[in-house]
């Protein structure tokens, strides 16, 4: 059994997945242990060489559980339903069971759910919380400024995205895909012309030496002749292939850029549950320079999510947005939410903020990149559930028209450009660029688009520096002071991360190398005071 | 030699348990669930067992509602040649699920039973040793190591006992729980995934095996533990006596 352990329903685990440090792959070499002197993790993670592994063939290979790997496993079957066919789609999800790896605020849109499963509602799908208010908050230390709210947010519902997904991987079973949740897909399987002709999965019972342990099992290669990938942001084998194919220049896309969503559960007073309440904040704790805000909506059942997001361009090497987010808590119109209740769950997220800039071009000699990987997600709505449901849609009739009709997977390149999901993106393209020129231009900007101009003129600001550029050095900031956790409304990360049920068997490969173990002496702690050490949720670089 | 192992569906080890808040029972809704990890030992013995060619069959078996066939799925995918699925939706109490069990043994005939040591949810620690005295076989609990010898039709049995290990020598047929040491549980590889599902899973009814599980327990309540407030300083021997005399009421 896969060690990896699920989440309690509604949060789910954070991602390790930083943003200068890139998962290599080494061959299969002789065996031998970590030889690096300085290095404290092994960085040839090689295995015997291994007998041959077994072989798995599916027509569509879908590696993701989530709304856009569903959608699409969901969608192929219905049309070959429709059209007396049938294909057989192999869903891989590294989670130990599907929802176990999502995370999101959530306020839904139904808009692809509706053209998916238009019976959603009769088939009981956990959507029944529609919003019921929609307030916007400027906050500065103690106080809460009532704004406009700029989202429209009627007929949206405001659900736990780790359970409609468990709902859709029901349903797509129904129609007879094949759900393997506790399998990572951690490898690209090519033929000799250089095209994508699988995945394999992830030895397991490998021990932190990288030598067998007893319960060594080798991975397999689940070969699909069309493998559509919907990991979620930076999905490691996505980079990797829009690396290879050069996907970035190939759509004309500027860099992607990120955010990181610090998310925790709580149950609380019954008096002060509004089920459907939803709520947004900008400001405070983040300072002008920091694009980010915060979420606060109320699910049913006495429970609210809430987190905090920050746009990792932010410049102090010194910020830690974990704390940060235990600071908001502590906000005078936040806190009296949380009196009286207890904290259920944590986790955290990266999140895509590059919107139609940064959209590469998503197909790939035998497959395609839907969902966040792509990075289909709305910044101004900061919803992005429902175009990745599309894309994965639009994926999947791509997909079979190439098998039931001979076309070819650019289909799949029109058909977004021609969708709703284009329409959405290009239309709040400018919101966020517009902040690179800080938090009250970028404002001015944002009502300007929102108000005015909606979209309807040629300018397309390109975003700034990429995230990882934009880091200052540490003597041009100081350090931040965070307040110690209170254990009641604030947390330390251990018991965070206690409460988030991630959980790791002790004896495997660390699941991060590093390109060049030497970059965290020489560079991270000198020049930016290790900021390892705080922009990690969940605490892996020790 | 047929072994019939039992797994139980039971709430994940890693998953941090609350209780619901009207004390009846602790939240199971939308929490993952998984094999008991006692019952992962018992079948991976039982897997290893046939493996050495001293057994011909493994039959998981497993008791409780519909998605219990999940559990035995995984037990399927892991080695497993069937699956039993007793259907019940009224709580499993040890002594129900040991009449249920010698029902079982009756109709299948195995020559060893493996169950795990206890179940994580309950901690009952009860089954084991009540089917044994139903069946008046002879039991080795808290197994760390089971040799068997065919021709001589016995188990050897290392228990893990509060003051060391004791070696007991069953005759089979016997049953057998199993502890924490005795092995490491393989992993389910996705092709032996694939394949489980078209091992056969037979469904039962405690009605149709003549087992009347009407309840004799009843949970009254079910409560957080106390929350452990934080330690003291003591500075003198005296304060300390004193606080163990009076706060503590230990001497």
């Amino acid at each position: 059994m896969f060690k990896l352990s699920s989440l309690l329903f509604k949060s789910k685990s954070k991602s390790k997945n930083a943003l200068t440090i890139i998962r290599t792959f080494n061959n299969l070499q002789p065996c031998n242990a970590s030889t690096h002197a300085n290095s404290r993790v092994p960085i040839s993670r090689n295995f015997c060489t291994a007998p041959e592994r077994d072989s798995i063939e599916y027509d569509v290979v879908i590696v993701g559980a989530g709304p856009a790997g569903l959608s699409a496993a969901i969608r192929l079957k219905q049309l070959c339903r429709e059209n007396d066919t049938d294909l057989s789609v192999c869903v891989l999800e590294k989670g130990s069971e599907v929802g176990a790896h999502i995370l999101s605020g959530n306020v839904f849109e139904p808009r692809a759910l509706d053209e998916l499963l238009p019976q959603w509602k009769q088939q009981e799908a956990p959507i029944s919380t529609p919003v019921s208010s929609d307030k916007f908050w400027f906050l500065t230390k103690n106080r809460a400024i009532s704004l406009p709210s700029p989202f429209d947010n009627k007929g949206n519902y405001v659900i736990s995205l780790s359970q409609l997904v468990r709902w859709m991987g029901a349903k797509a079973e129904e129609l007879g895909v094949e759900i393997y949740p506790g399998f990572a897909a951690s490898e690209i399987l090519y033929d000799s012309d250089n095209k994508v002709i699988g995945i394999g999965t992830n030895d397991m019972g490998i021990s932190k030496d990288g030598s067998k342990k007893e319960t060594f099992q080798r991975g397999v290669e689940v070969k699909g002749q069309i493998t559509l990938l919907s990991e979620g942001c930076r999905g490691s084998l996505s980079e990797q292939i829009m690396k290879k194919y050069n996907l970035r220049e190939k759509g004309g896309a500027e860099h992607q850029t990120y955010a990181l969503g610090i998310k925790e559960v709580w149950e609380i007073d019954e008096e002060k549950h509004q089920p459907g309440a939803v709520l947004h904040t900008l400001g405070w704790p983040l300072d002008h320079k920091t694009y980010g805000g915060s979420f606060l909506y109320h699910m049913k059942d006495r429970q609210i999510s809430l987190g905090l997001v920050v746009a990792l361009n932010y410049q102090n090497p010194f910020m830690n947005p974990y704390e940060e987010f235990q600071k908001f808590k502590h906000h005078p119109a936040i806190k009296p939410f949380l009196e009286g209740g207890t904290v259920i769950q944590y986790g955290a997220r990266t999140l895509n903020e590059g919107g139609f800039q940064s959209v590469p071009y998503p197909v790939f000699p035998g497959g395609a990149i839907v969902g966040c990987s792509a990075g289909f997600l709305n910044v101004p709505k900061i919803k992005g559930t429902h175009t990745a449901m599309k894309s994965g849609m639009l994926a999947a009739e791509a997909a079979f028209g190439v098998f039931n009709e001979g076309l070819d997977m650019n289909t799949y390149w029109d058909a977004l450009r021609n969708s709703w999901i284009w329409e959405e993106l290009y239309k709040s393209r400018n919101y966020r660029p517009a902040f690179k020129y800080g938090l009250i231009p970028g404002l001015a900007l944002s009502g300007l688009e929102h108000y005015i101009l909606k979209g309807r003129h040629p300018i397309t600001l390109k975003h700034g520096k990429p995230d990882h550029e934009a880091t200052n050095a540490a003597e041009l900031h100081s350090p931040i002071h965070y307040p110690k956790p209170d254990g009641v409304f604030s947390f330390d990360v251990p018991t965070s991360l206690h409460r988030s049920n991630t959980n790791h068997e002790h004896d495997q490969p660390p699941h991060l190398r590093l390109r060049d173990p030497k970059i965290p002496e020489l560079t991270n702690l000198p020049v930016f005071a290790a900021p390892e050490s705080r922009y990690c949720p969940a605490r892996v670089y020790e | 030699m047929k072994i019939m192992v039992t797994v139980k569906r039971v709430i994940d080890y890693a998953v941090k348990i609350r209780v619901k808040p009207d004390k009846t029972g602790v939240v199971t809704q939308n929490v993952k669930m998984s094999m008991n990890p006692f019952c992962e030992i018992a079948l991976e013995e039982a897997l290893r067992i046939r493996e050495s060619g001293l057994a011909s069959e493994v039959v998981a078996v497993s008791m409780g509602p519909s998605q219990c066939v999940d559990t035995l799925r995984t037990g399927l995918a892991m080695g497993a040649d069937r699956g039993i699925h007793v259907e019940a939706n009224d709580s499993m109490y040890p002594l129900f699920v040991a009449k249920i069990l010698k029902k079982l043994v009756e109709i299948e005939k195995p020559g060893l039973l493996i169950l795990g040591k206890q179940a994580i949810d309950d901690d009952c620690n009860q089954t084991g040793q009540m089917v044994a005295g139903l069946l008046n076989w002879p039991q080795g609990t808290f197994a760390s190591k089971v040799v068997l010898d065919k021709e001589k039709q016995v188990a050897t049995v290392d228990r893990e006992v509060d003051d060391g290990i004791e070696t007991l020598c069953l005759n089979l047929p016997a049953v057998i729980t199993t502890d924490l040491r005795l092995n490491q549980p393989r992993y389910a590889t996705l092709p032996n995934i694939m394949k489980a599902k078209s091992k056969p899973i037979k469904k039962f009814t405690p009605k149709e095996l003549n087992v009347d599980i009407k309840p004799d327990l009843e949970i009254v309540e079910v409560t957080e533990p106390p929350k452990r407030k934080s330690g003291v300083l003591v500075f003198s021997v005296d304060e300390l006596i004193e606080k163990l005399k009076h706060e503590a009421n230990v001497i």
